[in-house]
Formats: C-alpha cells, sequence, structure tokens
C-alpha cells in the first residue's frame, strides 16, 4: 500500500505527543511499518509545532511535504490553515476550533484572521471543525483535547474501536484512564 | 522485541547493548535524548558534564580505564570539545570509545548550521551516519567494534530528523564488551612532541586500513535500480528523501559510513551509472570528495547549500512529478516561540529595557528576550560569549558603555563557559556587570539538571555549587541576588550595580515556571470595569494578556499569576480568580 501521512499540528504545549505516541502505537500494533517525527527544543516555547506521523508497507522519509498528508489534526485554528498546504487534494482536516493569539497578534502588529473554515473549506479540502476544549473540560480536564481530536479522527479512520481502545490504555497512564476515554467518546460522538 | 523508538532512544540502546559502561555528554538539542535515555539503564553510569570538553575528556578517561565509554553533543558542543578531540584521534583508545555529535540543519534550535562530516576529515576519525532508528542501534554497536579494532574514537552522527524521528527497531541483549585492563604507555598516551610525532604516523596508516575497510563492509550498500541513466551518491536523512521521491529508479550508493570513504567502490558505481548525483544536506562533502577522485558528478549546481531537503525537493530536483498542496492564499501571522507565561526571565528583561541597557546574551531560554515587544538582547554568538563579549565592549568603549552594558547568561551556560569569561573580568578587571538568568535548571533543552541545581542526571542529590561562593571567590566583591518577579527590586539592584566602580554579579533567581515542583498562583482576571485599554500590560510580551474590544484580557488556561502585568498595571485591574490549579 501507498504510505499514508497524518500530520498534528498546533501550539508549543498544548501536549501534541501523546496523540502521536497514541497513532504510533496502534498503527505498529495493526503491523504497518512506521515513522513519527518530532520537534523538541526551541520551537516548543509557545511556538508553531508539528508532528508527522507516517505508515505504509515501508516508510521512508521521516517527513511529510507538501501535498501529502491524508489527514492534519489540528489543536488551534490558525495552525490548521498554516499548514493547510500541506494536505493532499481532496484530505481531511480536524480542527479543534481554540484560538490561541500569536505573539504578533497579541502586540497588535497582526489580527488574528476572521473565517478560517470557511475560507478553507474554499480550497477544497475537507473540515470537521468541533469545540474540543468545553469537550475535554465536559471529561474533566482541559489537557484531554489531544484525546478528543483522536476520538474525532477515528470517525474517519479505518481502524476498529478495540484497537483504539487497547492502544490508549496502552499509553495513557493508568489513573487518568477513565477521564481520557471520555474525552475520546465525546470526541468520536461529537 | 520490535519497538517504536526515537532515533536518540536508539542509539542509546546500541551503547546499552554495546555495553558501554560510562557515559558523560552536555545537553544540545536535538543530541541531548541519547544520554537521557542512556541514564535509565542501570549497567550504564551517565552524568551531565559541565560541558562538551569536559564530557568528552570523561568518556576518554573512562576508556582509557578499560570500559567502553561514549560523549553526545549536538554540532556547536563538538567546537568546544575540538581540543582533546583531534588529539584522542591520536592517542586512539583503550576500551571503544563512541563521540555522537547531532547537527541541525534547517536550524530548528541552533545558532548556526555547521556541518560536522568536516570534522571526521579533520580530525581523522571515523564518521557512522544512520538513517534511522534501527541503524542508530545498529551503527552505535558497529562502533565500539571499530573503535576496538582500530584503535580510534568513532563518531556517530546524527541529525535532526534521524534524532527525533521515531521509527521501528529490533532489541536485543546486552553483551559484555572484552576486558580491557588499563596498561602504562607514555609513549601512547602522553602527547608530548616526541611521542605526537611518532603518532602521526600511525593515524595515517590507520586511516588507509580504515579506507579499506570502507570498501567492504556492509555499512556501505549498493541498491540496485532499473535506469542507470543516473546514479545516487547519498546517506542519512537525505537517502530516506530520495528512496521516497525516486522508489527503485536509480542505483544508490548510500554511505553508512560518512569517512573515510570507499575510493574503488565509488569508482566501480561511477562505472555503472551515465551519471553521478550526490544528494546531500549542507557542505559538498561526498561531492567534494568524488571530485578530487577525479570523478565527474553533480551536486550543489542542482541542490542547494542551505537548509534541510524533502521528497518534493529531490523530486523536483530530479524531475520527477512532486505533490502539490493548496495553501489558502492569504498572508497567515507567525507563531514564533515565546518565554512561557510566568517565565521569571521576562520580569529582568523588561527592567533591561526599561533603563535601554545594552544587553549582550548568551545560549538557552532567554535568548527569546530578543523578540518584541521586549527586544532586549542586542547579540548572541555562542556558549559564554555574553560575558566575553561585555568585557571587550567596556574595555573598547570604557565609562560610556560600562553604566549601561550587561551580560546575560543562565546558570547552565554559565557553568559551561561564563565562568571563565567572568574571571577574565575580574583578573583584567573591566568595570563590567554580570546578570545570571538562574532558573534552576537548564530550561531549553528539556530541563536537564547542571551543577548549580544540587540534583543528577537521574535526579538524586548530587553536589552543589554555590553561585554567590563561586562568583565571590573568584575576586567579584559585588554579588547580589534578586527575584525577577519583583520589579522595583530589580530596577533598584541594576540601577546600582550598573552605577558600581568595580565588576559585579547579579543573580537573577527564581526556578523555570514550568519545572513539576513549582506551585502556582491562582490565574488573574481583567476587572473590565477598571481597565482603560492603556496597554502597560502589552509590554512584556505575555502569551497570557491580550486586548479584546478595547480591554486586556487574562486567557486563565495559561496564566500562573505570577503578578509582573499587576505591577505594571496602573488601574490595579488584575484581580485574582482565587482558583487554585
Amino acid at each position: 500500500m501507498e504510505t499514508k501521512n497524518i500530520m498534528i499540528v498546533g501550539v508549543g504545549g498544548q501536549g501534541s505527543l501523546l496523540a502521536s505516541k497514541l497513532l504510533g502505537h496502534l498503527l505498529m500494533e495493526q503491523g504497518y511499518d512506521v515513522k513519527v517525527s518530532e520537534v523538541h527544543g526551541m520551537s516548543q516555547r509557545g511556538g508553531s509545532v508539528v508532528t508527522y506521523v507516517r505508515y505504509g508497507e515501508r516508510v521512508n522519509s521521516p517527513i511529510i511535504d507538501q501535498g501529502e498528508a491524508d489527514f492534519i489534526v489540528s489543536f488551534e485554528l490558525l495552525e490548521a490553515a498554516r499548514w493547510l498546504s500541506f494536505l493532499k487534494p481532496g484530505g481531511q482536516i480536524v480542527t479543534s476550533t481554540q484560538q490561541i493569539d500569536p505573539m504578533p497578534v497579541v502586540t497588535g502588529v497582526a489580527s488574528y484572521p476572521e473565517d478560517l473554515v470557511e475560507k478553507m473549506k474554499a480550497t477544497g479540502a475537507k473540515v470537521d471543525a468541533l469545540d474540543c476544549l468545553s469537550l475535554a473540560k465536559q471529561a474533566g480536564s482541559s489537557k484531554a483535547v489531544n484525546l478528543v481530536l483522536m476520538g474525532r479522527l477515528s470517525h474517519y479512520f479505518g481502524a476498529p474501536d478495540e484497537v483504539w481502545q487497547e492502544a490508549i490504555k496502552a499509553i495513557v497512564p493508568a489513573k487518568f484512564l477513565e477521564l481520557n476515554k471520555k474525552a475520546f467518546e465525546l470526541g468520536k460522538n461529537a | 522485541m520490535k519497538q517504536l523508538m526515537l532515533g536518540n532512544a536508539a542509539a542509546a540502546r546500541g551503547l546499552w547493548e554495546a555495553g558501554c559502561c560510562v557515559v558523560s555528554s552536555y545537553p544540545g538539542t536535538p543530541s541531548t535524548e541519547i544520554t537521557e535515555e542512556a541514564a535509565k539503564y542501570d549497567e550504564i553510569y551517565a552524568e551531565w558534564a559541565p560541558n562538551e570538553k569536559v564530557a568528552m575528556e570523561t568518556a576518554f578517561g573512562a576508556s582509557l580505564a578499560g570500559k567502553r565509554s561514549f560523549c553526545g553533543m549536538k554540532h556547536v558542543g563538538l567546537n568546544v570539545a575540538a581540543d582533546p578531540l583531534f588529539t584522542c584521534s591520536y592517542t586512539g583508545v583503550n576500551a571503544g570509545m563512541v563521540i555522537a555529535v547531532a547537527d541541525d540543519a534547517g536550524m530548528h534550535s541552533s545558532q548556526n548550521e555547521q556541518d560536522s562530516r568536516h570534522y571526521a576529515r579533520s580530525a581523522k576519525i571515523p564518521m557512522l551516519e544512520p538513517a534511522d532508528s534501527a541503524e542508530a542501534l545498529a551503527f552505535a554497536k558497529k562502533a565500539y567494534e571499530i573503535s576496538e579494532a582500530f584503535d580510534t574514537p568513532v563518531f556517530l552522527k546524527m541529525c535532526t530528523r534521524i534524532a527525533h524521528s521515531q521509527s521501528i527497531v529490533e532489541t536485543g541483549d546486552r553483551i559484555e564488551a572484552p576486558a580491557k585492563p588499563y596498561q602504562k604507555n607514555i609513549a601512547k598516551y602522553v602527547m608530548t612532541p616526541a611521542n605526537a610525532i611518532k603518532r602521526h604516523p600511525i593515524v595515517e596508516e590507520r586511516t588507509r586500513k580504515l579506507t579499506e575497510f570502507a570498501e567492504t563492509t556492509d555499512l556501505n550498500r549498493i541498491e540496485e535500480g532499473s535506469d542507470h541513466s543516473v546514479g545516487i551518491l547519498t546517506s542519512s536523512t537525505s537517502y530516506q528523501y530520495v528512496k521516497e521521491a525516486c522508489g527503485d529508479k536509480y542505483p544508490i550508493l548510500k554511505f553508512g559510513m560518512i569517512w573515510p570513504l570507499p575510493e574503488k567502490k565509488i569508482e566501480e558505481f561511477a562505472a555503472s551509472v551515465d551519471k553521478l548525483v550526490v544528494v546531500e544536506e549542507l557542505d559538498t562533502f561526498i561531492e567534494a570528495f568524488v571530485k578530487e577522485l577525479g570523478i565527474a558528478c553533480e551536486g550543489k549546481e542542482l541542490f542547494p547549500l542551505l537548509g534541510e531537503f524533502s521528497q518534493n525537493l529531490v523530486a523536483e530536483t530530479l524531475g520527477i512529478a512532486k505533490h502539490e498542496g493548496k495553501a489558502l492564499g492569504e498572508a497567515l501571522p507567525g507563531r514564533p516561540p515565546v518565554m512561557c507565561a510566568g517565565c521569571p526571565h521576562r520580569g529582568l528583561f523588561y527592567t533591561l529595557a526599561k533603563n535601554k541597557c545594552t544587553v549582550l546574551g548568551d545560549i538557552g531560554c532567554y535568548t527569546l528576550g530578543a523578540a518584541p515587544p521586549l527586544s532586549a538582547i542586542e547579540m548572541t554568538l555562542c556558549m559564554g560569549a555574553s560575558v566575553s563579549a561585555t568585557h571587550g565592549f567596556n574595555k573598547a568603549l570604557g565609562k560610556e558603555s560600562e553604566s549601561k552594558t550587561v551580560a546575560v547568561i543562565g546558570d547552565s551556560t554559565f557553568m559551561h563557559s561564563g565562568m571563565t569569561g567572568l574571571a577574565n573580568i575580574a583578573y583584567n578587571q573591566s568595570n563590567s556587570t554580570v546578570i545570571i538568568v538562574d532558573n534552576s535548571i537548564t530550561g531549553m533543552t528539556g530541563h536537564q539538571q547542571n551543577p548549580t541545581t544540587g540534583f543528577n542526571i537521574k535526579g538524586d542529590p548530587a553536589g552543589k555549587i554555590d553561585l554567590e561562593a563561586l562568583c565571590k571567590a573568584m575576586g567579584i566583591r559585588r554579588v547580589r541576588v534578586v527575584d525577577p518577579y519583583n520589579l522595583k527590586e530589580c530596577d533598584t539592584v541594576l540601577k546600582e550595580e550598573l552605577a558600581a566602580e568595580e565588576p559585579s554579579v547579579i543573580i537573577s533567581r527564581r526556578p523555570c515556571a514550568l519545572l513539576k515542583y513549582v506551585k502556582h498562583n491562582a490565574p488573574l482576571k481583567v476587572n473590565a470595569e477598571k481597565c482603560v485599554g492603556c496597554k502597560s500590560c502589552m509590554r512584556i510580551g505575555c502569551p497570557a494578556i491580550s486586548i479584546k474590544e478595547g480591554k486586556a484580557r487574562v486567557d486563565d488556561t495559561l496564566c500562573v499569576g505570577c503578578g509582573i502585568c499587576t505591577q505594571l498595571c496602573p488601574m490595579d485591574a488584575f484581580e485574582s480568580t482565587g482558583k487554585e490549579e
């Protein structure tokens, strides 16, 4: 099979690491070759961050290039828009509607763009935008946005529910398991 | 067992499986996790050294004593360790010694884009270059075999995309390395001129033998292709981009050992194809070697000298269809990294900006003090340079600069190479002001302990260097400590020390806001009735504060209640939400 590509994007500190860990585990358990690439160091400090998850029979490049992503999973709306050109024609975006002002907006030299969901749709991208932060809080913690997003992704993604459940159990610390399972369900059924 | 493993974790696994016993490193992105992961194995003694030179000499000492050893660093760290590097090439090793160096093409987290392969050639030390995690593991083990067989330290060269990518590895068991009892050997290990002169031809002969080894080792392999109009020479992450873009179309000579290179193998490969193309990130290393052999090839006339490659770049350059996506079609505001909400550096940089200081900075999270709106740092060069350059700046300009110029350096960076600069200030008496921003951790690389924190790499209690006592012992009489959350105190002390007619050190002390043990205050909120929208609070560049509909607003998911903004607000509009985390 051709290599499939998932990008996880957001703002440094939002917790994309757990999402990529979960996906990596899930895909490896299904027998795929997998590569997951992360950003460490300086760009983690509130900057724009991206994680590449690739799987297939044999994965070569550790990164995803423009026009290659089957899915873009985004923790923040502007970041989904920023990485849009990496989406494959007809690819799917799953994004939280949370907006975090970047420093140029905070200092007033730029403004946060409006109507980003509509603008992304206008390029032909399929966009599923939902208020993941509220769902995460409903599950018990604002930090569970990653599992809400994974729940939503599972909607589009051909892996059986028990495989997801197993991967969550393997990755999430036991004391947060119920909370994260709930976040996953809320995202999936939203 | 099959596992998905980070390149750096796989390298650490390889060290462990090879029977490595001693690891000493200084953290640096993207090399840090090799040592952090190695420290998790009980059979390995691992430590953070104060800098890369100390780390390499420690690893050398352990090798001399007969234990397989390792040191790891980023590309610029190898510059610091270059002194022992060039001469331990002459002495050779006793037990195997492996040096990991991690390059950062694209400068994700670095101040330059140097190509460390040149060190292998100029120090005459073999270099292995893995292209994924499985190779990182295998090559780390292989490096020890080569080290002991050829009596040389061996480089394991990583780069951001190999170090920070996870791919599947098959793990094995640890072997006990062959015993190498220490033996006194003055001619081999004491590099006086008379002894070193005799070692140099041994080094040249070793390179000749390693070149023979390079001809036959499976570290370098040819992958057949269907189209012989082009043959590709490549290594590391560039190899992966070529495979992604071209599949099995063109034959590839992939180098797993990037120095020394196999002359005959390259000649034979060249003869089997119509045209040679070299695909390598950064400098012309393979290309220069091939051209020296008198073999025609194309490299940098096709591919960039700068930044990272990708599969689209390789495809487009080789005339293969690349993937294309659609951008939004409008300019989006950038999102540069920023100091975190509650960062203790913020209050200090606000004070420096307010006093219009000339700030010569250093390497660490606090380099972000150069970003708007604080824009407080005017120079960042390398580890430790803030202190020595401030001395030079003041010697050049005298009184004119002494009353407004400061060096800003972190606790870990000060231990790394700021101390020698301070020794120069104390010795040659420039009236300089040095500010040590002590956040009680090595922050930027992800919270590593250092000699001032009182804990070792495993988090256990360790020796603790007292910065105040150290500075005083070095001859600095004026040593002051301030809390950067207290703007008034910072301002008063800064003015006093800039006015003082002798060298001084200000220690700006508060732990990093991201440390787990740091207890935060309740987030703040803005009383909209009091806020007049004057934007005084916007001068500190806090990511938790923004202006919405003419009034300040606090993001309570980010705010940690540090209270810097409260001290700036003329209307007392910031109030506690009272919600503890």
